[in-house]
């Protein structure tokens, strides 16, 4: 039987992690993830996390010991944030080459300098190419429930890699809220232990990996690497309605629609701020503007089919970016919409936000803001070249 | 939904008080949610911490701007913050005070006011002037958005005994006044 708790982010992911029953885990605490190192090594201490538990000097340690430890095929999870991520980018593509089904959380921090410790998913949404998968979450229920759901997408036989499950440093790492969490045998009966069939480092049956590869074999290996990506857009839906079915909770897959289907405007996002998406999307229907929200689960895949198939029929869109993409004067989903959108064949006219950089809110009031001007912008026919940020008013007694 | 902000200072517990309401409403079947404001924490810092309450799932994970509900742990943070910026009509104040409502200025919204000599039951029952569980006792006694009951659970459980007696004999001995 599942039980009802009142959890922050980090927790959530914790006990996420230890229902996952991972035999490896090596994490080096980082403002705002510390506290899933935390929660983990007490979890250890006091039995209930039976595992090999590492309490490295750094993360690019961190996601080598896991490197080696997902070569011996076994189950392996760590955490970061930010500058640990940063820190960790050597290993952190090696693992993702390696095709190592590591499941990493990382609570997005924004990027320094100037010297922040505060959310922003710059740090994961920078390293979008590096191989990895990555799913943005945005509450803890869901930071639970797709973290379990992270161990069954990166192990299935077609996918073979490693992910991260996203969320907002703060807004959800430091927020207390209702989540239940599932027993262990439902979450044993939904995971099942993991059997490394591909690359197993074993001194019974010696074999050799990652040798000097020449550039026409390295080209295969990405290749394949990019088929495997491809794969995850299906286990990922497959592991989401698996979940459905076992617990009774879906979050969409690789993208979630909210009021979408008679909507003549989207707005699209990704995180926590969906939240404030979705109240404010209510506020404008109750004023018979038909808008709707697009939200982006899996960054990586990136599901083009299912974003195109969800804009079809729609006056346009607006996107609301928390990081920056420097050199393209907008933020990186935007871009990543927009290209998605050239092979529709509709041109959609689309607006571009930036907001809530560094742990600066983004509230009900700027979020019903950037609703009013997507409609203005898709009315007038325009597409954004260019962002709007979103700034917070200062406000007085 | 309702919406409450509490002001402290780093060491009183008041991130910790938000969580317990926010415990304290689910318990009892509804929905809440705590967000702290992330600062640099350090002892004797002004801390805010947020909380929403509804029967309903909260969606919002942002800060609170328009308070139902307005808790003051600490007296002298009035010259440093304005604890009432933003304050909702027939909002409610508690302050942790040896001082009668009477005695506390408020904008006209505020419309119910309540003090408790937070420190001074603390001190007695464990020593330390931590006003945390005596605010949450003021809190349910001065707007009934909670039950007593699931707070001195959670706070036994946290704390342990002592602390969930402050909790009752603050939810007592708080003076409410409704104007």
């Amino acid at each position: 039987m599942s039980r009802v708790d009142v959890l922050n982010g980090n927790l959530a992911a914790a006990h996420a992690a230890r229902l996952s029953r991972p035999e490896v885990i090596a994490a080096y605490p980082i403002t705002p993830q510390t506290p899933v190192v935390e929660y983990l090594t007490q979890f250890h201490a006091d039995g209930s996390l039976p595992c090999q538990m590492s309490e490295v000097e750094s993360e690019h340690s961190a996601m080598s010991i896991l490197t080696g430890a997902s070569l011996t095929g076994v189950r392996c999870y760590t955490a970061t944030s930010s500058q640990g991520l940063a820190l960790m980018y050597e290993p952190y593509f090696r693992a993702s080459t390696l095709r190592l089904p590591i499941v990493m959380n990382i609570v997005n921090r924004e990027m320094i300098s100037p010297q922040t410790v505060w959310g922003g998913p710059q740090d994961s949404m920078t390293l979008r190419d590096a191989g990895w998968l990555q799913i943005y979450v945005e509450d803890n229920q869901e930071i639970l429930d797709t973290t379990i759901q992270a161990f069954k997408v990166a192990e299935s036989a077609e996918v073979l890699l490693p992910i991260n499950v996203c969320y907002d440093g703060f807004y959800l790492s430091h927020m207390t809220e209702r989540v239940e969490i599932p027993s262990q045998e439902e979450v044993d009966a939904f995971l099942p232990p993991y059997r490394s069939r591909h690359i197993i480092l074993d001194p019974e049956t010696p074999m050799a990996v990652d040798p000097l590869t020449n550039g026409r074999l390295l080209m295969e290996y990405r290749r394949k690497h990019m088929a495997a990506q491809q794969a995850a857009l299906v286990a990922i839906e497959k592991a989401d309605a698996e979940y459905a079915r076992r617990f009774g909770r879906s979050w969409g897959g690789v993208i979630d629609e909210y009021r979408t289907e008679d909507a003549e405007y989207l707005m699209v996002s990704l995180g926590s701020v969906c939240g404030a998406l979705r109240e404010c999307i209510d506020d404008a229907r109750a004023r018979g503007v038909r808008v709707g929200l697009l939200k982006i689960r899996s960054l990586r895949p990136f599901p083009r089919a299912r974003v195109i198939e969800a804009l079809a029929g729609k006056k346009g869109f607006g996107v609301i970016d928390r990081n920056v993409s420097f050199g393209t004067n907008t933020g990186i989903l935007f871009q990543e919409i927009r290209a998605a959108l050239y092979s529709a064949g509709s041109r959609y006219p689309a607006a571009s936000f930036i907001g809530g950089l560094g742990g600066e809110d983004l509230t009900l009031e700027i979020v019903a803001g950037a609703i009013k001007s997507t409609i203005e912008t898709v009315d007038a026919g325009k597409i954004d070249n260019e962002a709007s940020w979103l700034v917070r008013p200062e406000r007085k007694a | 939904m309702k919406e409450i902000r509490l002001h402290g200072r780093g060491g009183m517990g008041t991130v910790k008080a938000a969580e317990v309401i926010v415990h304290a409403m689910v318990a009892q079947g509804g929905f809440g949610n705590s967000i702290p404001f992330f600062g640099f924490e350090r002892q004797g810092a002004p801390v805010t911490s947020f909380i929403r309450l509804d029967a309903k799932p909260i969606r919002p994970k942002t800060q609170v701007y328009e308070p139902d509900c307005i808790i003051v742990l600490d007296r002298s943070l009035q010259t440093a913050v304005d604890v009432f910026v933003g304050v909702r009509e027939n909002a409610f104040l508690i302050v942790n005070s040896a001082e009668p409502p009477e005695s506390i200025e408020a904008p006209k919204r505020v419309t119910t006011i309540a003090t408790v000599d937070a420190n001074e039951i603390s001190i007695r029952k464990i020593g330390k002037p931590i006003p945390n569980t005596a605010m949450l006792g003021a809190f349910v006694k001065c707007t009934g958005w909670v039950e007593i009951d699931a707070v001195v659970d959670k706070v036994a459980a946290l704390w342990g005994d002592a602390n969930a007696s402050i909790v009752r004999e603050a939810y007592d001995s708080t003076l409410i006044l409704r104007r």
